[in-house]
């Protein structure tokens, strides 16, 4: 399992002594700032990816940016790594512990700062939540459009680390689209300011740089999102198809039409079921799959483009095709969607949540090898996901408490995410490499790709202190995966055309 | 490694004699061996914004041509010296545009040329900036390797966002030969009205649209007259056109706007100020006109450069001397000690031998 970190392949640092840590950390944080006992630092051990665990040397809560820098200042002195942290909802295992770090929550700076609606912004700390922000500026007609499906609980640093996207990426973009500002502690304690109140700033676009680079290159201290104006009016139609292909040609051509939906979801016939049993939304359980396509704007053109999505779906071979009859069915048809995942319990005790993205129009040939693959390695996947943005999520269900099921789980994971690059897409749309994607980077990027990797990070940590042994491999790791997995000369998905 | 090689046959079939990565790579890899700087020229549109440049050019023109385009994917794959023409031309034809709305200098400017100088147009407020719509690049280092950074999906987390940071990096990080770049539909609908309003009354209007879901897609102050644009779904931009008012005003406005073609862009010396769009600025010594809103200022002034730079630091906003710089006078605002440090460190993370454009944005960079 990738939880375990590998001395020949990965970064490892030298531990220090623990009693030495502590005394250097304590008196920067104060008596509740540090928590070095095994049973409090037990809820740190894994992030939203819970079957990868490990523990860290210390768990330090700042109250404020002179406390990060201080934090950093001396682990950077010392040479310790550090893992820092949002509100652990990730999904790639990018907050995992790794051996000897001090992990660094940014759970108690969560402050909302600023709410500017003229200029239609709010300055935040990194530990507010993704909906505090909406929920705060929905009394301005204003809301911060990135929504992942963990919005309740994850925090916006750590969708700022992550880039997170949601439902509503395909019209408003992902997190890097919805940020104009952002206050950075390097890891020699320094602050940075990337970007600005206007729409850009001399040099580097730097504050792009920083999106999404999981940790690896700053901690992110202060961000200043954009914010929008809230639709007078959303409207979602659910289109069934009898044949998955079908569905995923009406989501090409919904695009070819030139509408872009604020929601285009699909799920099969395995997720829709659970999801019905679940919410009882009212889905249609003989369907192969079902399309969730949300309008939103003013009043007469949803219903004009609203018909326009109708019939095309219907030009695809829809079988049914129906709209939300008022504000309740429409809440109850999403409900159904975001509740998908905890729904996946119904089929099996534990479920492994797949994150990768394909052009659109290799929807149909994608979901057919996933379906393949899953018979191959022996487990059921539903999929349930982002159809609009070509974003996948392959739901891989197995039971932990049977013998080899969580090792096929990953290896059945891993291969679709090849099948994603082999299809000209990409291992992660959302969810980021974290630990759990590091080997299939060796897949989508060259040796020489990798060494700029690492050389974007030294520019910013030249010690690899800040992240070790997430998101970019080693060059080592890459040829011990790459030996793995090219069995005599022949490459995965040798049958597929490739570009 | 594979998908790669498969790629390039597919597109060497379809043409071939505007490939010229290889003849591109060897240029550069002689350059970075006796640390030669190359001076990246695209279309020759831009040759007067940035620092003067030095270092034998390197012509991007030749190696052009769409490599992959679907509208159904809302991506376009295009080697850098395409004419951006042609890539619009190809667009409208299938109701799609370039989202930034780029300016065309001349119509031998190229996607290249308009990705690497980062320039965007009156949508900038409103459907984000070039590097919002850059999804990968294709990118030759200072050593001659050929580096693809991000990708053609939008939704892509995978590794660093080096393509992003191309955008704006004035050719400075590598020689790009391949963009893709998302695209959007066309609107249905578009229409302008004028207002004769002085610009405080003009930013008061901006700023309380701005705030509601209106389909504005430009807004632009000409020193006497607010310019609004709406487009989008007909009924949205209907609605809104009767209950704004004002009067009914020419297209070629925002057409000439967007090309730069408007007389007090044609200054021979002439500043761009990026602001905060919200931000009360005193008054500007000399003539102005502003777009996105208020956060783009074109300002012809004679006034010291110490005095335009503050005026727009003073609202958290810089100043760039876009024409007219006497030879090494500063162009962009100068960074802080610790971030140029940083710049510089990137710098050398993608061109170790310092070759690319060295000088045109920064002195020392």
């Amino acid at each position: 399992m990738l939880d375990q970190f590998d001395d020949r392949v990965d970064p490892i640092f030298v531990p220090i002594d623990r009693a030495r840590l502590i005394a250097a950390l304590t008196p920067l944080l104060g008596a509740d700032g540090l928590v070095t006992q095994a049973e409090g630092m037990r809820v740190y051990e894994t992030d939203g990816l819970a079957a990868y665990r490990g523990m860290p040397a210390v768990v330090a809560l700042p109250r404020d940016v002179g406390e990060v820098r201080a934090v950093l200042k001396a682990c950077s002195d010392l040479g310790v790594p550090v893992v820092a942290r949002g509100a652990g909802t990730g999904l790639s295992g990018g907050a995992l512990p790794s051996p000897g770090c001090v992990l660094l929550s940014l759970s108690r700076m969560s402050r909302i700062l600023a709410i500017d609606p003229e200029a239609r912004t709010a300055r935040v700390q990194p530990g507010v939540r993704n909906l505090a922000i909406s929920d705060a500026v929905a009394q301005f007609g204003l809301f911060y459009a990135p929504d992942p499906s963990s919005q309740l609980a994850c925090s916006i640093g750590g969708n700022v680390a992550e880039n997170a996207g949601g439902v509503h990426c395909l019209k408003y973009g992902l997190t890097v689209h919805n940020i104009q500002k952002l206050d950075v502690v390097t890891i020699y304690g320094e602050t940075l300011t990337l970007g600005g109140d206007g729409f850009d700033t001399p040099g580097f676009d730097l504050t792009a740089l920083m999106t999404g680079s999981e940790g690896l290159l700053a901690v992110v201290t202060e961000i200043t999102v954009r914010l929008l104006p809230t639709p007078t009016h959303a409207q979602v139609m659910l289109a069934a198809f009898a044949d998955v292909r079908h569905a995923g040609e009406a989501v090409a051509a919904i695009i070819a039409a030139g509408i872009i939906p604020a929601g285009l979801e699909m799920m099969d016939r395995l997720a829709l079921g659970a999801a019905e049993a679940h919410t009882h939304a009212g889905y249609p359980t003989d369907a192969a799959a079902i399309l969730l396509c949300e309008l939103d704007g003013a009043d007469g053109d949803v219903g004009a483009e609203l018909a326009r999505v109708a019939a095309v779906c219907e030009a695809s071979g829809a079988t049914q095709v129906r709209l939300a009859r008022d504000e309740d069915q429409r809440k109850l048809f999403w409900a159904g969607r975001k509740g998908a995942f905890p729904a996946m319990g119904r089929l099996a005790p534990d479920y492994y949540c797949i994150d990768g993205t394909i052009p659109r129009r290799r929807l149909p040939d994608v979901l057919e090898a996933i379906e393949r693959l899953s018979g191959e390695h022996g487990l059921a996947v539903a999929n349930v996901f982002h159809a609009g943005d070509g974003n996948l999520h392959p739901l891989i269900l197995y039971d932990a408490n049977r013998d080899g099921e969580i090792e096929r789980a990953e290896a059945l994971g891993g291969a679709i995410l090849e099948l994603c690059v082999a299809m000209g897409g990409t291992i992660t749309g959302e969810h980021g490499v974290g630990r759990e994607k590091i080997n299939q980077m060796c897949v989508q990027f060259s040796s020489a790709e990798i060494e700029t990797f690492f050389a974007i990070k030294a520019a910013f940590d030249p010690a690899g202190l800040l992240n070790p042994g997430k998101a970019i491999p080693t060059l080592a790791r890459c040829a011990e995966y790459g030996a793995m997995h090219v069995h005599a000369g022949k490459a995965a998905f040798a049958h597929l055309d490739r570009f | 490694m594979f998908t790669r090689e498969r790629r390039r046959l597919l597109i060497s079939t379809v043409s071939r004699s505007s490939d010229l990565t290889e003849a591109l790579t060897e240029r550069v890899r002689a350059a970075a061996a006796e640390t030669r700087p190359l001076c990246i020229v695209g279309g020759d549109t831009k040759a007067f914004h940035g620092r003067s440049a030095v270092g034998e050019r390197l012509e991007m023109a030749g190696h052009r041509g769409v490599v992959d385009y679907e509208p159904s994917e809302l991506v376009i794959t295009a080697r850098a010296g395409t004419p951006l023409l042609e890539i619009e031309a190809l667009l409208a034809r299938n109701a799609q545009m370039l989202a930034f709305e780029p300016p065309i200098l001349g119509p031998s400017s190229t996607l290249g040329g308009v990705v690497a100088s980062g320039f965007s147009g009156s949508r900038r407020p409103f459907a984000g900036a070039v590097r919002d719509s850059v999804l990968g690049v294709t990118v030759l280092n200072g050593k001659g390797e050929t580096l693809r950074l991000g990708g053609t999906v939008f939704k892509n987390v995978a590794g660093f966002d080096g393509f992003r940071l191309m955008a704006g990096a004035l050719g400075c990080l590598g020689v790009l030969l391949e963009v893709s770049i998302r695209v959007a539909p066309s609107p249905a609908a578009e229409t302008s009205r004028s207002f004769e309003l002085d610009w405080p009354q003009a930013q008061a209007m901006i700023t309380a649209l701005m705030r509601r879901p209106v389909p504005l897609s430009g807004a632009a102050h000409d020193g006497q007259r607010l310019h609004l644009r709406l487009s989008g779904a007909l009924g949205a931009v209907k609605a809104t056109a009767v209950e704004i008012g004002g009067q009914e005003a020419p297209e070629t406005f925002w057409f000439d706007l967007r090309h730069r073609r408007l007389a007090p862009l044609a200054q021979p010396r002439l500043w761009r100020l990026s602001v905060p769009r919200t931000a009360t600025l005193p008054e500007l010594p000399g003539s102005w006109l502003r777009d996105w809103a208020g956060g783009e200022i074109w300002l012809d002034s004679e006034a010291p450069s110490e005095r335009v730079r503050a005026i727009a630091s003073d609202v958290g906003g810089h100043a760039t001397l876009y024409r007219g710089a006497k030879p090494n006078e500063a162009v962009f605002t100068p960074l802080p000690d610790g971030l140029f440090a940083l710049h510089r460190r990137l710098k050398a993370a993608f061109d170790p031998a310092g070759i690319f454009n060295p000088g045109r944005m920064y002195e020392g960079l």
